[in-house]
């Protein structure tokens, strides 16, 4: 939902950016409004999940130019935890195995960590059971979920769902999906994607990384940015996924690097 | 006569032996066990004090281990009779619990549950050292100095499948090297759950042997907890064998010892037997814990499966050695061995072995081990969901402890193993 009046979410200018000393991010800017989807698309390599991890600040990317404002406060000199904390959330593309820990309390401390930062009461072990079980209708997710260790076991479907219940839980104001749509069979593809739908506000903004086309068909994005080379190629609406699922991304980067032939 | 002579063995093979506190209080000789008591003593007036040139010892902080035998001996008699500060779960137990403590029988006063009886002299004497002899740890250093000072045995007799759980509570003394042996017959299709629980004290020394003959069809599940303290330290060998289709489940613990040493011997005899096997170290401060552990398959289709965890933090030390011994009758045995290892600090030490003596042709062994850090992935994951760094690590040792706190038998929930195993890592 466009609203040019609506609240400047996220803003990032010349981002550049590395891992193990190869430069990934070559000059990314994006702004992204209050109410916003915004679709990034690409090749495997164009920087996409890079951008990701760099938004949620992952100790492994180095940001070595540029900045990211994130309700007009720099959010680079942030600890991921913090970030996390003020309502950034990044649906990870390969959610990690924590194996005896149970998912049950690691998202009541995490939910309670966010409610902290809200200066909410935090939720003790039977109220979070009562919130989490409404979250768990929202994803159709069988209660046996929380018994077990964090992603311990869960298939690829499953792993993302709980990405969504963590989403669902914390509520975040800018949420990053990486890939959620990668594991996914139509079905599940179809409630993640009602979750998503359920979870976007007005108040809110949604990045959603992904190779497809046929998670927008579930999800509509006001913007789809085409990433290639570190940066953002082209910025379009979505029927520039359209294009992309027609033609690849070839004639895009084809185009943008053009100019620099001889 | 005999204490002159050993004093003069000592003296030429290992002055620390001679002049240990422990040595010089040992009492001679004497009762039902004097046999067992002078092998021992033999033993060990041949082969002196451990070395760093013996394989099995070459980690091993030996300075550590002789200081325990500056601490005298305590008899296991009446005039020991002082029981205090043994901190017993407060919390309801729905087994039957037995605390040996230095100078108590027991069994006083005491109603052995149905399914328990308790072995008579006689039938002590017909079995005691059998495991050991099967085992083949007769030879072994640990166990000669259990038989130089084991002055009361206690012996059960475990027969029916629906029995309670017994926990057996063993008791140090502060300032004192104490003693404790156990024999235990588990018969045939019994199915049973022990816990046992080592407590040290301060400046204590406990030196425990236990033997169980686990019958054909029978299942035990064995939890072992040795919970230290400063300056204690104890040194246990727990010799099993398993008869035929029999299942042996067992799940320990060690911490806060600032020398502990644990030495499983198991041999399934006649195969078709399994064995699983849960360990976990905690080192702090300057601890040294030790886990060995060596399996034989005397028989084809045994299985075993093992997985051996241990925290390092500070400047301690965790050694691990795992022996896994298929001979040629052993064919179509299953194996598998995993050591998984966290050194959370610069300053710590893990030293882990794997050892595979594999003859038999049709087998399958596997095993690997890992030392590492708390992975990075993990803990950012954790950080991403605005967890704290703080939080995150106690989430992360809390669940790499839960994969073998969960396994100990029921009773060990109600000594709060998790939250003390995390006190100060």
């Amino acid at each position: 939902m466009i609203n040019p009046d609506a609240e400047l979410i996220l803003e990032i200018s010349d981002l550049h950016a590395s891992v193990d000393d190869q430069p990934i991010l070559k000059g990314v800017d994006l702004k992204i409004h209050a109410g916003e989807i915004h679709a990034v698309m690409g090749r495997n390599g164009s920087g996409k999940s890079t951008l990701s991890k760099v938004l949620a600040g992952h100790p492994s990317y180095k940001v070595s130019k540029g900045k990211v404002l994130f309700r007009g406060e720099d959010l680079l000199v942030l600890e991921p935890e913090v970030r996390a904390r003020i309502g950034v959330f990044l649906g990870f593309q390969y959610p990690v195995e924590i194996p005896g820990v149970s998912n049950l309390e690691f998202l009541r401390v995490s939910t309670n960590s966010r409610r902290k930062q809200l200066e909410v009461e935090e939720l003790d072990p039977f109220a979070f059971e009562e919130l989490v079980r409404s979250r768990l209708n929202l994803l159709q997710m069988d209660p046996i979920f929380l018994e077990r260790s964090v992603n311990e076991g869960f298939s690829g479907g499953e792993k993302k769902r709980n990405e969504i219940l963590q989403m669902a839980l914390l509520e975040p104001i800018f949420s990053i999906l990486d890939e959620t749509d990668s594991g996914l069979d139509i079905d599940a593809l179809r409630i993640v994607a009602a979750g998503v739908n359920e979870l976007s506000k007005k108040e809110t903004a949604i990045l959603l990384i992904t190779h497809y086309q046929r998670l927008l068909n579930e999800i509509t994005p006001d913007y789809v940015h085409v990433m290639g080379f570190g940066k953002i190629l082209r910025t379009g609406g979505s029927e520039l996924a359209l294009e992309l699922e027609k033609s690849g991304y070839e004639w895009l980067e084809e185009e943008s690097v053009s100019p620099l032939r001889p | 006569m005999v204490r002159r002579r050993i004093c003069i063995a000592f003296k030429a093979v290992s002055m620390s032996f001679h002049d240990s506190k422990w040595f010089n209080s040992l009492p001679t000789p004497k009762g039902d066990l004097e046999k067992i008591q002078r092998r021992g003593r033999e033993y060990l007036d041949l082969i002196g004090m451990p070395k760093k040139s013996d394989e099995a010892w070459r980690f091993t902080d030996l300075s550590r281990l002789s200081s325990l035998f500056n601490l005298p001996f305590l008899l296991n008699n009446p005039t020991n009779k002082i029981r205090k500060n043994i901190p017993l779960p407060s919390s309801k137990f729905e087994g039957f619990q037995l605390v040996i403590s230095p100078g108590f029988d027991p069994l006083e006063s005491v109603d052995l549950p149905d399914g328990f009886t308790q072995l008579s002299t006689a039938e002590l004497d017909g079995i005691l050292g059998r495991t050991i002899d099967k085992c083949s740890c007769n030879d072994e250093w640990l166990v000669a100095v259990n038989n130089s000072c084991t002055y009361r045995v206690l012996g059960l007799r475990i027969n029916g499948d629906n029995l309670p759980p017994l926990e057996l509570v063993l008791d140090s003394r502060e300032d004192a090297f104490v003693a404790t042996r156990i024999v235990l017959i588990v018969e045939s299709k019994t199915k049973f759950d022990l816990f046992q629980v080592l407590l040290g004290k301060n400046n204590s020394a406990h030196s425990h042997l236990l033997e169980m003959h686990i019958g054909s069809d029978a299942c035990v599940n064995h939890g072992w907890l040795a919970r230290g303290t400063k300056e204690s330290g104890y040194f246990a060998t727990l010799a099993i064998e398993q008869d035929i289709r029999s299942q042996y489940a067992f799940s320990s613990v060690q911490e806060g010892w600032s020398f502990g040493r644990l030495e499983q011997k198991i041999v399934q005899e006649s195969g078709y037997a399994s064995t699983a096997l849960r360990g976990l170290q905690v080192s702090k401060g300057k601890e040294q814990i030790v886990n060995n552990s060596t399996i034989r398959f005397d028989g084809p289709e045994g299985v075993l499966d093992q997985l051996q965890k241990a925290i390092a933090v500070d400047y301690s030390h965790s050694i691990f050695n795992g022996s896994i011994e298929v001979p040629r009758i052993a064919q179509r045995t299953s194996a598998s061995q995993l050591s998984r290892n966290l050194l959370l600090s610069k300053h710590a030490r893990i030293d882990t072995k794997p050892q595979l003596k594999i003859v038999a042709d049709d087998v399958k062994c596997t095993h690997g081990a890992t030392v590492s850090q708390l992975q990075e992935e993990q803990v950012f994951y954790m950080l991403s969901r605005g967890i704290s760094h703080e939080d995150a690590m106690r989430l992360l040792l809390k669940g790499y402890c839960e994969e073998i706190v969960r396994t100990l038998p029921v009773s060990g929930s109600r000594w709060g193993v998790l939250s003390n195993l995390l006190e100060g890592v």
